[in-house]
């Protein structure tokens, strides 16, 4: 019988049990990030090949497609979280869905940066009201929003609990920014990656793409890890197995 | 004591709210007031050309009213928290989401109805043609309503802060630019001799998406808000 799935699941879901376990996950991913990041920057910037229309300046797609993944990736991670928090009011997935929201933030706002900077020389403008844009800028609203409320409330579980329930309105966004170059006639290209069918891109460019994707989640996960390790032991400053973890570090 | 029936409870909570608001009439008259002076300083700021201004006039509408309904969401339930009547509501034997549900209605009432009242006024001081005017007062109809009811499950998330109205900003823009984008652009067709349906149909079905929903999110917003 596999009923140890969700009884690891169910212990994992203890803050020092998962504080140990990010912990030993941690480096792994840390060094994937690093090496995966590096081959994709080095496959991307020399050896796949330049465009024949764009010239070098397609190469900004390495940064802002995996971004743009992330971000709606990361509210989705987030949305879910929540979710689990509201219902079965888990702490660690309090934690993982507030954490998440600055990450996902940041990879809204890169994705938004580096698409300005490919669209002025190609559609000779920084920014278009176009469907695809204006939606990946709500989601940064959306994650700015959730952050914010999270930081209002005075009692951080209050805030996260509030938090959450505004992070789950806001999911209906994810599907708009995901489709909304197939249901507008919009600026902004159609998908070129299909992950599951024919993708309309030469492998040469493909496969440092979907380096770049693999080390964008492990970054996520690395960051992840650190910054929820460092909300349990803030949110759980009283308790025995923290106090433990700080006298181990009080000794040299 | 026998528990008095749904309807009367309804009835009951109208009345208290609409009382309330009726005493303090100052209040109800700020957000009008308001909404008047940000659209005089458009033609200000812009130059009186009647061209230009007829151009942005259904959007600088639709925009001041929804910034006007904005200040004015904050005290939604403030007084309610104050006086701890809001909890005896969460406690009481009847239907929270419904009763809240009576709670956004009258603020809808004392709030959005009078800006809805002198929006034609504010279109008119913009040379909006008279023929678009009443498609711009059906959005505002259907799109003040769904604003009203967003920003209800939004304010029932912040009771528990204690400065939220920049908050309040922060989360309900976003989720309110799709209610925009159709009031717009179902003002802008008609402005342009196109068909406006379309633009107001969707408007209507988010509408009453929301109407079934909000009060439901808005009680367990303040669920969520208030257990501590």
């Amino acid at each position: 019988m596999a009923n140890w799935i969700p009884l690891w699941l169910h212990r994992l879901s203890s803050p020092p049990t998962f504080y140990r376990f990010a912990g030993t996950l941690l480096p792994w991913a840390m060094t994937l990030t690093v090496l995966l990041g590096a081959i994709a920057l080095y496959g991307g910037l020399v050896l796949a090949p330049a465009d024949y229309q764009q010239g070098d300046a397609y190469r900004i797609i390495f940064i802002h497609v995996p971004s743009a993944w992330m971000s709606m990736f990361i509210y989705a991670v987030m949305g879910v979280a929540s979710f689990i928090a509201l219902v079965w009011r888990i702490k660690l997935a309090e934690v993982v869905a507030m954490e998440s929201a600055p990450i996902g933030a940041a990879f809204t706002f890169i994705t938004l940066v580096t698409g300005s900077l490919w669209g002025k020389p190609m559609w000779g403008t920084w920014w278009t009201w176009d469907a695809r844009l204006t939606s990946e800028l709500v989601l940064l609203f959306l994650f700015l929003g959730v952050i914010g409320l999270y930081r209002a409330f005075e009692d951080r579980r209050q805030g996260a609990r509030a938090a959450a329930f505004l992070a789950i309105i806001g999911i209906i966004n994810v599907p708009i920014v995901h489709f909304s170059v197939n249901w507008w006639n919009t600026l902004h290209q159609g998908s070129t990656v299909n992950v599951f069918g024919h993708s309309k891109m030469s492998w040469d460019m493909l496969w440092p793409l979907l380096t770049m994707t693999l080390a964008t989640k492990f970054y996520y996960a690395a960051s992840l890890f650190r910054r929820v390790r460092t909300d349990l032991l803030a949110l759980e400053g009283g308790k025995d197995w923290v106090r433990q973890i700080a006298q181990g570090e009080d000794t040299p | 004591m026998s528990q008095p029936s749904l309807t009367t409870a309804c009835a009951a909570m109208l009345r208290r709210d609409l009382t309330l608001a009726w005493r303090r009439r100052g209040d109800i008259a700020m957000p009008v007031l308001y909404a008047l002076i940000v659209t005089m300083l458009f033609p200000f700021a812009l130059g009186p050309e009647d061209t230009l201004l007829q151009r942005i006039a259904g959007g600088v509408v639709l925009v001041t009213v929804l910034l006007a309904m904005l200040l004015a969401l904050d005290a939604m339930f403030a007084s309610d928290i104050e006086d701890g009547s809001l909890e005896q509501l969460v406690l009481a034997p009847q239907p929270l989401a419904l009763m809240l549900g009576m709670k956004i209605l009258a603020h809808w009432l004392t709030i959005a109805l009078p800006l809805i009242v002198i929006s034609p006024l504010m279109a008119a001081l913009l040379h909006l043609p008279g023929p678009v005017i009443p498609v711009l007062l059906l959005a505002l109809l259907l799109a003040t309503p769904l604003l009203s009811l967003l920003g209800a499950v939004l304010v029932a998330l912040t009771v528990g802060t204690r400065r939220s109205g920049m908050l309040l900003a922060l989360m309900l823009l976003p989720l309110c630019v799709p209610a925009v984008i159709f009031a717009a652009g179902a003002v802008a067709a008609a402005q342009q001799g196109l068909p406006w349906l379309a633009p107001i149909s969707w408007l209507a079905a988010a509408l009453v998406l929301a109407v079934v929903l909000a009060p439901l999110a808005c009680a367990a917003a303040l669920r969520i808000a208030l257990d501590s």
